[in-house]
């Protein structure tokens, strides 16, 4: 038995070269799952791909990598496509991979989901942080193909619904490698020198790859932050986009942009009409109003015939004096009547009038009247008066009634 | 009163100010009809502007300076 002795290098060599000269080892597609996956500064990946039984040490070179559309992660499910070949030093066989496709969703799709996830949990698809649209923009950046359908469309509804807005169009490429940086740029440009009050970026329909630049994480940043309000405005209806999540107002389409970006003239001109009638209507109800309230102070007599009022008031005089001259009159009499009742009594107390009846007033030497016989004496001499003359009287005696 | 030049935006939200103001009708005669004649101003500039408006549409250049040029858009359609 002649075996020939090899070297381990030999040996493994040898094996590497059998693996080598297989056309089916040579391009291979294995699905398992992703573990241990790390990235090494060189840029290259290391990971495993396993099953329930086994597993398989797999590297993916820098430039394949670069490539990658969406991150790997530990215990995805995967496609790996590549070679097999031995790596000589460890003596062990690996997967050379130069590509990975995630198993059920498309790698774009699974791309778009992971960034999706990173952006909402950083907060850039805050509503608070969403800026409110101008009202009556007055020029209106379009950051799109300058070729495409979509800036037409955006042009002609725009001119229709409202042509007082200038439109500013920053020219961009919106797929390839190029469209990320160029619509960066042209929405920074466009804050750096305030060329609009508003921003509608996007372009029109096409397929998940043709829409990808509107998923890159550096225009969706870029988007977010735009101090000038951004509208995104990609594709047809049911395509949604990071740039749609992250941007202020989101349009189904290019043409619903231009549409939510301006007011319609027709409603506008309805409105104008409708403030016209109204100041008219409110204006004609306070003319009707105050020349009503007139034709109430015109009907009162004072405004009919000014005269009257004076007359009024002069008849009002003249009754009033006729009431006072009645009135003195009658306490003139009152007064006379009352004059005539106290001089009669008057008359009829007078010591005069009695004395004419034979009764006679007897004094003493003073002049007064003597009122009881206890004030004289015999020998006094009194005077007693009559009616018509005074007599010089001697008492000869005095007798008091019992 | 319209001493200086209001946007379309202020004309709009100043003639509903007007109008809220004459509808109400507690104003004397006098300040009603000078806010009617200004409402009147408004609504004929407003309408103005939107008849005499013809879209302008521009490409942006960056100049040497890098400040925008603007040139005219040719819209093939």
């Amino acid at each position: 038995m002649d075996q020939q002795t090899l070297t381990v290098t030999e040996l493994n060599n040898y094996i590497k070269g059998l693996l080598d000269q297989d056309p089916m080892l040579g391009n291979v597609s294995v699905r398992g799952e992703l573990s241990n996956y790390k990235v090494y500064p060189s840029g290259h990946h290391y990971f495993t791909l396993k099953d329930s039984e086994s597993s398989l040490r797999c590297v993916m070179f820098k430039s394949s990598a670069g490539k990658l559309r969406f991150r790997p992660e530990n215990g995805m499910g995967v496609t790996a496509y590549g070679r097999i070949a031995v790596y000589p030093r460890d003596g062990a066989y690996q997967l050379y991979c130069t590509g990975l496709m995630p198993e059920g969703a498309g790698d774009l799709q699974v791309a778009f989901e992971q960034l999706k996830a990173q952006l909402a949990a950083e907060g850039l698809f805050d509503r608070a942080h969403k800026k409110p649209l101008p009202q009556f923009p007055s020029r209106i950046a379009i950051i799109t193909s300058s070729a495409g359908a979509a800036v037409h469309d955006m042009i002609r509804i725009l001119s229709h619904r409202w042509p007082m807005a200038q439109v500013v169009l920053l020219p961009v490429r919106v797929q390839g490698v190029e469209a990320p940086p160029e619509i960066v740029g042209a929405i920074r440009y466009a804050n750096e020198f305030k060329v609009a009050d508003v921003i509608i970026t996007g372009r029109g329909g096409g397929s998940i790859e043709d829409l990808w630049a509107f998923n890159d994480e550096r225009v969706a940043r870029a988007i977010y932050a735009s101090e000038l309000p951004v509208i995104s405005a990609v594709g047809h209806e049911p395509d949604v986009t990071i740039s749609d999540y992250v941007a202020d107002a989101r349009a189904s389409t290019p043409s619903n942009a231009a549409e939510i970006v301006v007011p319609d003239q027709r409603d506008i001109r309805d409105a104008l009409d409708s403030f016209s009638i109204r100041q008219d209507q409110a204006l004609r109800k306070k003319l009707m109003h105050l020349s009503q309230q007139l034709e109430a102070y015109q009907s009162k007599r004072v405004m009919t015939d000014p005269v009257a009022h004076i007359d009024n008031r002069r008849i009002s005089l003249d009754y009033a004096r006729d009431r006072l001259v009645a009135a003195e009159e009658r306490n003139l009499a009152a007064c006379r009547q009352r004059f005539v009742g106290l001089a009669a009594s008057l008359d009829a107390m007078s010591p005069l009038r009695v004395l004419g009846r034979g009764y006679a007033i007897a004094e003493d030497g003073l002049g007064q009247a003597i009122k009881s016989v206890k004030s004289l004496s015999p020998g006094d001499t009194i005077t007693v008066e009559l009616c018509d003359g005074k007599a010089d009287c001697l008492v000869q005696s005095v007798t008091e009634k019992p | 009163m319209a001493v200086k030049k209001l946007s379309f935006e202020q004309s709009l939200s100043r003639l509903d100010e007007i109008v809220r103001h004459l509808e109400k009708g507690d104003l004397p005669l006098s300040e009603s009809l000078s806010l009617y004649e200004e409402g009147t101003g408004l609504i004929k500039s407003c309408s103005k502007m939107l008849d005499e408006a013809e879209q302008k549409v521009v490409k942006l250049k960056k100049g040497p300076d890098r400040a925008p040029i603007e040139l005219p858009f040719e819209d093939e359609n």
